[in-house]
């Protein structure tokens, strides 16, 4: 086992585009739940139309790669409106099977064999990167030190993920900070309070579905720049990864969802090296190596439930300030 | 045949006959080389392959082949097999089987092709290539849409049963203890898995009629342990429902790993998944295995009604879904009731595993998430928390997952089921049989 490597590994998926794609998901759903008190269950189909949105406008109408991404995010904020409609004035269990189901419809739509021109079914799209990689200002060549050494285009890839990151980022902090995230807030905790003061709830709740589902969005834009859009990405395991990743950072915290995918992602990374290096040594009873690289996914499970349980304002919340009301 | 029918004849009718019984067609290195048919034997190179429909060979079928050295036109022999010999290797050659040569409601099906019968082959520095197509029924030439619309009806009734016996445990969970339990798609995949253990020939292999019911026991045994080790201490530190749908998520999550991790990700199957199919009348047909498990499912249910409503502890449950203060106020054990309730949970959830692996066909680690959204759909459609509602949502379900497939493609069959529960929350929130207040 080549621990070494292991670290590095590890020490390198923290600037990965699937990190930075998952804290984008996971600001949005802190929107979605930290802030309004939304159970969003679809963060995945959220993603899923930000990551076809782009590639289909990239393959398919020749958009240049910014047009992509912002088709992306457009989609997501119409398909929020579409599912805010019917859902927002249910109750919360209600409107969690809702967005899952919603979810797994947008799934099965870029799934089906009835679109393959343009979503390519089960093998997804690939080939949309010219645009995006023409754009890069960087020389060839790699950059970096340690174990985060890439060459032009990882860092280009990289680099605009971190700015939409920081952007987004800012923009939740501040307008949590501004009238409206009290008035969001206050939502989350009592409705029918907010309700008397003369606010239209239904309204805020709107807003804040629209902003988290095109921030979720921007979180599947990044996840899609480097390589490719697959199908089988945006599976409900994948809201239940992005849920995992923010309520371990803090569901009402701006920077929690972020430090909370970094802390998922190296772990994962670390332990998918480790566990079938483990496996190989034969230090996990007989277990081979495909079978410990499931254990890392039983863990996830596992650190979701315990998270709840005990930790329930995550690493960075305040335990005061409440998320799971009722 | 223009291809405007073909066209439509494959979108509309071939699809699930192709995902389901279709296929086949194998043929290999190991047949091109056994029997030569017709071949032009001047030419080194050879082009071949091997026409069959379930395993029956077809005879005479007409191929073209293109390419460098002109056209040639080839016929299957008795074996269904065909060669041709061309004269250039390193080159590509295109191979266009005439569907007009095919039997009558017999198409090319291949869902990843808009022309499933042309192929392009390359011609490697062998110079032997094998081309083989997919044949299966073109189901709409041979049977009249009035017997597909049966046949999907009695499967759909078939199918909503048996997600009735599942949506039951997850309605009645709610109903007692206010849990969206997302993790009771893994309590069906677990009934799957120990039917699997108990009666699989390379395991215990007990005879049919024991190792069932002691699947389903076990499985009760499984929702009287997840209530003891889990959902009853939660209950007595007062965590709230929205912690417990996400603990009950993570439990998903890590339940469909642990199967993963035992039974692999590949597919099982119980014993007799493959048996034939019975016509009834017309092109409607039904194998053993369906039927069985229709009745099963329908003796089940009506015990089940009988139980909650004429035993004492199913009008405790009822009691509790209607209003839990005031049930444990004049004097019913809630906790109990709530105990005996997951065993009940457990049990059907089971009982249905065992019959969702012979519908599918086949046992995997994540089926029980598969139609775990489908669970949810009818559970909500008939109103969350009431039983009767689970069953009726359960049949709407499941009727409309296989009539719809008539007109859509059958991969999106179970999207019509979702897209269905979004359209009636906007209309009626409380479900079917729910009632207003418990929407909030």
């Amino acid at each position: 086992m080549d621990l070494l490597q292991i670290l590095s590994n590890t020490a390198s998926s923290i600037l990965s585009p699937a990190t930075i794609g998952y804290a984008l998901a996971a600001l949005g759903l802190a929107v979605h739940f930290g802030y309004a008190g939304l159970i969003n269950m679809g963060i995945a189909g959220f993603m899923a139309i930000g990551a076809y949105g782009y590639a289909i406008s990239i393959l398919s109408f020749d958009f240049p790669w910014w047009a992509g991404a912002l088709v992306g995010l457009g989609g997501a904020a119409i398909f929020a409106l579409i599912l805010g409609i019917p859902t927002l004035r249910l109750r919360g269990d209600y409107l969690a099977i809702v967005t899952i189901a919603a979810a797994e419809v947008v799934r099965l739509m870029f799934l089906t064999t009835a679109f393959d021109d343009i979503t390519g079914s089960a093998d997804g799209l690939s080939g949309y990167h010219g645009s995006f990689r023409a754009s890069n200002p960087i020389p060839p060549g790699e950059y970096g030190f340690g174990p985060w050494v890439y060459n032009e285009t990882q860092w280009w890839v990289r680099i605009m993920g971190l700015i939409t990151l920081a952007i987004a980022a800012l923009v939740v902090w501040m307008i949590t900070r501004s009238p409206w995230g009290r008035a969001l807030k206050g939502i989350r905790e009592d409705e029918d309070a907010v309700r008397s003061l003369g606010k239209n709830v239904f309204a805020y709740k709107m807003q804040a579905l629209v902003l988290g589902g095109v921030l979720a969005a921007a979180g599947g834009v990044v996840y899609a720049l480097p390589s490719a859009v697959s199908p089988g990405v945006y599976v409900t395991s994948l809201t239940f990864f992005v849920w995992t990743a923010l309520l371990l950072g803090g569901a009402a915290t701006v920077f929690g969802p972020i430090l909370g995918s970094v802390i998922f992602w190296a772990l994962q990374t670390f332990l998918s090296n480790v566990l079938p290096a483990m496996a190989e040594a034969g230090w996990l009873l007989g277990l081979n190596q495909i079978q410990a690289g499931t254990l890392r996914f039983i863990l996830v499970g596992v650190a979701l439930m315990l998270l709840v349980i005990f930790m329930p304002q995550g690493l960075l919340g305040n335990k005061k300030e409440l998320t799971f009301v009722k | 045949m223009g291809p405007t029918t073909l066209t439509t004849r494959r979108v509309a009718g071939a699809r699930v006959t192709a995902a389901l019984f279709g296929l086949l067609l194998v043929a290999l290195g190991l047949f091109a080389g056994a029997s030569p048919a017709q071949a032009a034997e001047d030419d080194p190179y050879r082009i071949s392959g091997n026409v069959q429909l379930d395993g029956e060979p077809l005879e005479g079928v007409a191929l073209t082949v293109d390419g460098p050295g002109g056209k040639q036109e080839v016929e299957t022999d008795a074996k269904g097999q065909w060669r041709v010999g061309v004269p250039e290797r390193g080159e590509t050659y295109v191979v266009t089987l005439d569907e007009d040569t095919l039997p009558e409601g017999i198409a090319v099906v291949d869902a990843e092709d808009d022309t499933p019968n042309v192929k392009e082959v390359e011609l490697g520095q062998g110079g032997r290539a094998t081309v083989n197509f997919f044949i299966g029924e073109g189901e709409r030439n041979v049977t009249s849409f009035f017997d597909q619309f049966v046949q999907r009806i009695i499967q759909g009734i078939s199918f909503g049963l048996m997600l009735a016996l599942a949506a039951i445990g997850l309605t009645l969970v709610y109903g007692t203890t206010g849990i969206s339990n997302f993790a009771h798609g893994e309590m069906v995949t677990f009934g799957a898995i120990a039917a699997f253990l108990l009666v699989g020939p390379a395991s215990l292999a007990l005879p049919l009629w024991l190792g069932y019911p002691v699947a389903v026991v076990l499985s009760a045994g499984f929702g009287l342990l997840l209530d003891m080790i889990l959902w009853r201490p939660l209950r007595r530190r007062r965590v709230g429902v929205v912690q417990l749908m996400i603990v009950s998520i993570g439990l998903s999550l890590a339940l469909r790993y642990i199967f993963q991790l035992f039974i692999g990700g590949g597919t099982l199957q119980l014993p007799g998944s493959a048996e034939a199919q019975i016509p009834l009348f017309g092109a409607v047909q039904m194998s053993v295995v369906d039927m069985i498990s229709l009745v099963i499912s329908i003796l089940v249910i009506v015990a089940f009604a009988l139980w909650l409503t004429r035993s004492r502890i199913g009008k405790a449950t009822r009691a509790i879904s209607d209003n839990p203060s005031l049930a444990a106020a004049s004097g019913i054990d809630v906790d109990t009731v709530v105990r005996v309730v997951w065993v009940v949970a457990g049990g059907l959830a089971g009982l249905a595993g065992i019959l969702y692996a012979y519908y599918r066909p086949g046992i995997k680690w994540d089926m029980g998430a598969q139609i775990l959204l489908l669970m949810f759909a009818a559970v909500v459609l008939g109103g969350l928390g009431t039983a009767y509602g689970a069953l009726v949502g359960a049949l709407i379900v499941g009727l409309l997952v296989e009539v719809s497939s008539l007109w859509i493609p059958s991969d999106l069959k179970y999207a019509s089921a979702l897209f269905i529960l979004i359209v009636i929350l906007l209309f009626r929130p409380q479900g079917i049989l729910g009632r207003r207040e418990r929407i909030g």
